[in-house]
């Protein structure tokens, strides 16, 4: 077997690190502040070597204090930065809440437009590493929830690296949530080059008549196994749309895609009541009736906190590539 | 298992009834107790109750018969449930009829009044809606029999609607006419002349007591017979418009001209006059020159037009193409060529393909004014009536004139009455003046 020329593929991980390492060096004005994201390099590896690179006034260590990661973010992004909080676990990001929904996202609209909040705050979210209740959330659906603020999903190396930069350089409050059980499991391709993925449109990863499947984030890349494997194995021809943006929604490309096949799964690896899949369903069911060919269907978590440490209960729990394609199967046949 | 609806007796004098309406339709559900079915007698009229809950599975006396009391009329029973099994009846009495069709296979997807199965998706009812069809004859594939799209979608599938259709003399058919015009089959056959076959006459059963014949009907009848039926009455409100035209000047161009054609080997009609004139018309009005999607309205950019030719067992419209680049003399001559191997039945397939307008000439056989059938997917077509000297008051003159009907018949979705005027006003004024 001949391999074709050089087509280097990247974990994700490594494509976060290009995204901030790139845009330490294109603007003087990014900085970084997280909690051992300096001299370890954070807890996952993300930001490796930047402080050498950057300096400790750019890559800055931070109090264990996630409130004031936010709060020292929001008064340096109104004050002419580009700052990057990085929050080491999703789980620890609630003591930031109030700063997150009371000031960051409604900064501008109080401001009546004066001031902008140009900041990303990353987050690993998700389950399945063994992690137990705090350290394997999801918290999209508390954020998405929120006027002002952008969510982003990425679930390729492509997109990550490419909505991270985005992210950076857009006038808005982003909230980055990276799966961290992807950080190394899933690598794709990564353009070489400055690029960005824009905030907003959703990707049609795959296209296909029979129903389409809607998800983000690790949830986005099981489902991309899951309806190559039922393609194979039973036919079924799957849309898969990887929602990328919660907010702002790309509503248009979820309902077009409804209208074509009239049967929609939505996947999300949070609890299901009230899951951002939910707002999903309820879109559908709002602007696409019509073109319903079946009821919307949910796959997500059960309605427990979060996700178990015992490994039986975490597989029990979590989302998996043959969960969605049973799924897949059951909708079908409706 | 299955119920027998009995008919009963409705008097101590009263021995037979008259069926009347069914109250429930085959494959419907009903609830014991509901009424399913009206019985008349000399005496009463009444409704019958249903014997037991369960699924009309047959009606054995249809609507309209008389039957002894004790006779079997219908079944109820399970889906799927074979009504003949429990039903064995036997004649009493003359004027009763007894069913005696094969098992009823009540498909999955009868229509229902109640349970799972009837249950339809809001795109299957729209689908149904929109496209007008009766959900009875769609097979469900999804769980329990359930329709879902992809099964509306199939079922549309077979139904293509005709519009997309080509036109039936754009069907190249089996007969001669389309055989390439050497046929090496032919060759090896005794007898080389080209056969054509006319459709074999055969007795029959007196019908009503009316002797006669049937007679198979051939493949480009059955075609016109399709495209006439689905033009006019399921495509296109047909409108016809009527204007006489004066064709003095075409007249004496005509006979200027006609020596000189001849000459060069061209045989000048009439007919190349109506296909300029109309070629240049169609340019100013170009939703004539259209055909009608639900996207929008195509309109063609060139002016193909079709003259229908009447051949031995129907008629063929073989196309001018680009009418619209043609002088007169090219015209005459591709009206000759065509009208010719037409009647040879030498055309090419493409040659009656294609085509933008149509124009008919049913003067030639003395008709004075005709309302022809659009030729889909066209917008319009012109009926040419008889060429005749009418009288005519021109400037407070009396003066004797050739004049002729022209009649167009357009397609009312596609223009109103005063395009289609403003266009044969249009072809009038061109005829009228020709120079």
């Amino acid at each position: 077997m001949t391999t074709p020329s050089k087509v280097e593929t990247k974990t994700l991980i490594l494509a976060l690190h290009e995204a901030m390492n790139e845009e330490l060096a294109r603007d003087k004005r990014v900085f970084i502040v997280g909690e051992d994201v300096g001299r370890r390099g954070g807890v996952f590896r993300a930001t490796t070597n930047l402080i050498d690179k950057y300096g400790a006034q750019r890559v800055v260590d931070s109090p264990l204090a996630e409130l004031s990661i936010v709060a020292i973010g929001l008064g340096a992004a109104i004050t002419d930065t580009l700052p990057i909080c990085e929050i080491q676990f999703a789980d620890f990001i609630f003591p930031a809440f109030n700063q997150l929904l009371s000031e960051v996202a409604r900064f501008y609209y109080r401001s009546n437009g004066q001031w902008h909040v140009p900041m990303v705050v990353r987050a690993p979210y998700g389950g399945g590493i063994g992690g137990g209740l705090y350290h394997s959330q999801s918290i999209e659906s508390f954020f998405a929830h929120i006027p002002g603020l952008k969510v982003v999903v990425p679930s390729t190396p492509e997109d990550a690296k490419g909505l991270l930069k985005a992210a950076v350089r857009d006038p808005n409050p982003v909230l980055y949530l990276e799966p961290k059980k992807g950080y190394r499991a899933i690598k794709g391709i990564v353009p070489e080059g400055d690029y960005i993925t824009p905030i907003g449109p959703a990707n049609i990863s795959r296209t296909g008549s029979d129903l389409t499947v809607y998800a983000y984030g690790m949830m986005a890349h099981y489902a991309r196994i899951a309806v190559e494997r039922v393609a194979k194995q039973d036919g079924i021809d799957v849309e898969l749309i990887d929602i990328r943006t919660l907010a702002p929604l790309d509503k248009e490309t979820l309902i077009q895609s409804f209208k074509k096949t009239g049967k929609a799964l939505v996947v999300y690896e949070d609890n299901k009541t009230m899951g951002f899949g939910a707002e999903i369903a309820a879109i559908l069911a709002e602007e696409a009736f019509e073109y319903m060919d079946a009821p919307i269907m949910r796959l997500a978590a059960p309605d427990v906190p979060s996700v178990p440490f015992s490994h039986p209960l975490q597989e029990a729990f979590m989302i998996n590539p043959d969960k969605i394609a049973a799924a897949i199967r059951e909708l079908e046949a409706y | 298992m299955a119920t027998k609806i009995i008919m009963p007796q409705l008097g101590e004098t009263v021995v037979d009834g008259t069926v009347g309406e069914w109250l429930i339709e085959v494959g419907a559900q009903v609830e014991e107790f509901e009424s399913i079915v009206r019985i008349s007698t000399d005496k009463v009229d009444t409704e019958i109750p249903a014997p037991a809950s369960g699924v009309l599975l047959k009606i054995l006396i249809e609507e309209g018969e008389t039957v002894d009391s004790g006779v079997v009329l219908g079944v109820i029973g399970e889906v799927g449930e074979n009504a003949d099994k429990s039903v064995s009846q036997t004649t009493t009495n003359g004027h009763h009829k007894v069913a005696q069709s094969d098992a009823v296979g009540i498909p999955m997807r009868a229509k229902q009044t109640s349970g799972d199965t009837g249950h339809v998706t809001p795109v299957v009812a729209r689908m149904i809606e929109e496209h007008n069809l009766d959900i009875g004859q769609i097979t469900g594939t999804g769980r329990h029999g359930r329709i879902r799209k992809k099964d509306v979608l199939a079922y549309l599938e077979t139904q293509k609607s005709p519009e997309t259709e080509i036109a039936p003399w754009e069907i190249p058919a089996s007969g001669d006419l389309f055989k390439p015009t050497v046929n090496y089959e032919d060759e090896l056959e005794a007898t080389p002349q080209p056969k054509v076959s006319r459709p074999q006459a055969k007795p029959t059963p007196v019908a009503n007591g009316v002797p006669g014949e049937l007679v198979a009907l051939s493949k480009m009848r059955r075609s016109i017979a399709q495209h006439m039926v689905e033009s006019k009455l399921h495509t296109a409100p047909h409108v016809t418009t009527v204007m006489e035209v004066d064709l003095h000047h075409v007249t004496q161009h005509r006979a200027a001209n006609k020596e000189d054609f001849a000459k060069r080997g061209v045989k000048l009609t009439f007919t190349p006059y109506f296909v300029a004139a109309c070629a240049k018309a169609l340019q100013e009005a170009p939703e004539l020159n259209a055909r009608w999607t639900d996207e929008g309205l195509f309109l063609n950019h060139v002016q193909h037009i079709g003259m229908a030719v009447a051949i031995d067992d129907g008629l063929i419209v073989p196309v001018i193409k680009n009418a619209q680049d043609y002088n007169l003399a090219g015209l005459a001559r591709q009206v000759n060529d065509l009208a010719e191997r037409a009647r040879n039945r030498h055309l090419q397939p493409s040659e009656i393909q294609g085509g933008t307008f149509t124009i008919t000439n049913h003067g030639v056989s003395g008709s004075l004014l005709a309302t022809p059938i659009i030729n889909q997917p066209q917008s319009a077509i012109l009926g040419v009536g008889m060429i005749e000297k009418r009288v005519k008051v021109i400037n407070d003159a009396i003066a004797i004139r050739p004049c002729a009907y022209l009649s167009l018949t357009f397609d009312h979705r596609v223009a109103d009455g005063a395009a289609a005027d403003s266009f044969l006003m249009r072809v009038k004024q061109i005829l009228e003046n020709w120079s």
